[in-house]
């Protein structure tokens, strides 16, 4: 989207959803996603309150667990105005593209879960969209690589974007991942419920990063580092498996802090 | 055929753990799906098509029962036969006794995955008839006594040294592998003569033309073109769905299908049917019969959610795209279909019974839903299933769940349902797993994450919450 359009609209204040797995196991995305944020100027709300947004229970097929806490996320975030922000393309997904037919049966629930997809937004497409892909200018020396989480990249759209972003930080080598766009195997329950072919997937994709050369593999979901950065420590690799939101906070902080922050 | 479905996770291992089959699959990838990508993008109005695609599609199937209608008429307008059946073990019924009645001692056949349903070719080897496979890939798989392995390439599991053997009764391991067109020319030879003696074939049909009564046959051996021009008795079998209003929109299918099937921009034969041999024309068959089947398709059909999958026009695409069918191959999937469209249908035509495991096959990664000409939303079907047989109906045999599983999601819904909750659950799994844990991660878990560490590191639990690391961090700040 062209910078000149979307200046103008560039928000100040945003709701951040940490989504239960960031909340849970990797709080620090969750940390580094409003220092991106802050530096970009927009100060951070965080709802005490919020849990899940449901997605593990309804990907596994039970959606009567799932409803009660979808609607709690939408009681919860539609009290709060302007965009909400989450570092996972797969919740954002599920809010933006899943609710409607999780509520399939109340129009009305639904017609309000639509409302707040439409400010929901994932990190890598809030920037990109709202700030453009060189709005982070950060350092972060050594060489990375990307994966293209399925969700963000066919739910969301969000394709070239975190590679934009990426390279634009000083001293970054990025070198593209062959197969970039093909799936971990992570796919939530999935992983845990027939590991043995989640693993073969994965086996194919830590074998590309490995031919890839990469000290720092990014991706953009907690679930998909987990898995690629899991199969890696099992294999005995050293490669680095990071979320890019800490990719951006730590290039952020790298880079000198007499630079004036936008 | 029978469904093997409830083998599935058996079978799966099996193909992950042979070498060859890894190796000779991952054509699809690097042929097929590359392929697809290569003649999409030379394909300036590709998206405009695959949009036009599913809207034929849509209203085809939602206009069913006049356009069968239509094509009835116009196949018998043309001088041909219309035989509708309920299922496979109808349509092969019939099949069977028009052979018998015409004195039938050799059938050829081309590809056709409806048949397969049928289990035609063994059925009427049963009963007497020289059956062969004409397809080459058709034609090695019945030599193997295997079943296909993909919708359009039904042998790509199988290695040259593997076709050989079948091929050459003299062949032996360690002997020169020949290349493709050496084997090609090995099947050509046996099948020649075959051709030649044949008075009956069974085809398939890639579209049938309801406005005119002609079915299109999309084949690159010249097999199909044979099969409808020498014998005296053609048979094409069909699902019902596989119907298209007009010509026009067979030329827009035509594109989309053999694109995304192969790659190609036309298939070395396109091959029109327009019934039996006419008075004045110097070849083609005496008589020409059409089988239309529904098999369950009259479910899908009655079925709002899983309504679209009858838009399939079985290009493969989706196979080739996707992460596990690449992995498990086509004969875990246990029936007819494989891939992420076998996952969607199977279930309804053979039953969730068996074949929930299908629809729980997959990381949602949504390639299919990508790589489909006609837009088919793969995951979103997959999910309705997983609801099935999670939380379906025990009359209808839907559900397939346990006692055990359903506990573990009332458990999580209640973590999940306030904060307080959340957070003490959290604390729990951290202490829990933290005897278990070094430098952050864990080598062995117990259950329900024992399966994540058969094969990978899980991370710990973090001590400390976000909410309490933000709220620090802005107490620090201000």
């Amino acid at each position: 989207m062209p910078e000149n359009t979307t200046a103008t609209l560039r928000p100040d204040r945003v709701t951040l959803f940490a989504s239960c797995m960031v909340d849970q196991l990797a709080p620090n995305v969750g940390e580094s996603t409003v220092e991106v944020l802050e530096y970009l100027g927009v100060s951070v709300d965080f709802l005490n309150d919020q849990t899940c947004c449901g997605q593990p229970a309804f990907n596994s097929g039970f959606r009567s667990e799932a409803y009660p806490v979808a609607e709690r996320f939408i009681d919860l975030f539609e009290k709060v105005k302007g965009p909400i922000v989450v570092p996972s393309g797969s919740c954002a997904a599920m809010v933006r593209n899943y609710y409607g037919d999780l509520f399939r049966d109340n129009k009305e629930l639904a017609d309000r879960a639509k409302r707040v997809g439409e400010r929901l937004f994932e990190l890598t497409e809030f920037v990109s969209r709202f700030f453009g892909t060189d709005a982070i200018s950060g350092k972060r020396v050594g060489a990375a690589t990307y994966h293209k989480c399925c969700h963000l990249l066919r739910e969301i759209g969000v394709d070239e974007q975190p590679v934009e972003m990426l390279t634009n930080i000083e001293g970054l080598e990025y070198s593209p991942l062959e197969r970039a766009d093909v799936c971990c195997g992570f796919g939530g329950a999935f992983s845990v419920k027939m590991p043995d072919i989640s693993s073969a997937i994965l086996d194919e994709k830590l074998d590309f990063i490995e031919a890839n050369g990469s000290s720092t593999v990014v991706a953009a979901d907690t679930g998909c580092v987990y898995q690629m950065q899991g199969g890696l420590r099992r294999r005995g690799s050293d490669v680095q498996v990071v979320h890019i939101a800490q990719v951006l906070a730590e290039s952020i902080r790298n880079s000198s802090t007499s630079e004036a922050k936008r | 055929m029978k469904p093997l479905t409830v083998n599935f996770r058996s079978k799966a291992a099996l193909t992950l753990a042979d070498a060859q089959i890894q190796q000779s699959i991952e054509h699809v990838y690097t042929g097929f799906f590359k392929g697809r990508l290569t003649a999409a993008g030379d394909t300036p109005d590709w998206e405009d098509l695959r949009t036009k695609g599913k809207a034929i599609k849509d209203h085809t199937i939602a206009h069913l029962d006049y356009y069968l209608g239509l094509l009835t008429d116009n196949v018998e307008k043309n001088g041909g036969s219309v035989f509708f059946a309920d299922d496979a073990e109808e349509a092969r019924q019939h099949i069977i006794d028009l052979a018998h009645k015409r004195k039938i001692k050799t059938v050829i056949k081309s590809k056709s995955m409806v048949s397969e349903e049928m289990g035609l070719a063994e059925a009427m080897t049963d009963e007497g008839f020289e059956t062969v496979e004409t397809d080459l890939g058709e034609y090695i798989i019945q030599l193997a006594n295997e079943t296909p392995y993909h919708l359009i390439a039904p042998a790509v599991h199988k290695s040259r040294a593997d076709v050989a053997k079948l091929l050459d009764d003299d062949y032996k391991d360690g002997d020169r592998v020949p290349d493709a067109t050496e084997l090609t020319m090995m099947a050509r030879k046996k099948l020649r003569c075959v051709f030649e003696r044949a008075d009956m074939s069974v085809t398939g049909v890639n579209f049938a033309v309801a406005e005119s009564g002609s079915i299109a046959l999309v084949t690159n051996e010249g097999n199909g073109r044979m099969s409808t021009t020498v014998p005296r008795v053609h048979v094409a079998v069909m699902g019902m769905e596989k119907i298209v209003p007009s010509i026009q929109d067979l030329s827009t299918m035509l594109r989309i299908l053999i694109r995304s099937a192969t790659g190609q921009r036309i298939s070395t034969y396109v091959t029109m049917v327009n019934g039996k041999r006419k008075p004045d024309e110097e070849e083609g068959p005496e008589e020409f019969h059409l089988v239309i089947m529904n098999n369950g398709r009259q479910k899908l059909l009655e079925d709002a959610q899983m309504r679209e999958s009858l838009n399939c026009i079985r290009c493969g695409a989706c196979l080739n795209a996707c992460p596990v069918y690449r992995k498990v191959g086509g004969h875990a999937y246990g029936w007819v279909y494989p891939g992420p469209i076998g996952a969607i249908v199977t279930p309804v035509l053979t039953g969730l019974k068996d074949a929930g495991n299908l629809p729980s096959a997959s990381s949602l990664c949504g390639a299919c839903h990508d790589a489909c000409p006609v837009k088919i939303n793969i995951p979103k079907m997959l999910l309705e299933l997983r609801y099935r047989t999670a939380e379906g109906s025990t009359a209808k045999e839907e559900r397939t769940s346990s006692a055990k599983e359903r506990g573990i999601w009332k458990a999580w819904r209640m973590g999940m349902m306030g904060r307080k909750r959340f957070d003490i659950g959290s604390r729990i799994a951290s202490i829990a797993l933290k005897p278990l844990s070094r430098n952050g991660w864990l080598k062995k878990a117990p259950p329900p994450l024992s399966g994540w560490t058969s094969t990978r590191d899980f991370p710990a639990i973090s001590a400390s919450s976000l909410k309490s690391i933000l709220k620090k961090r802005s107490g620090g700040s201000k």
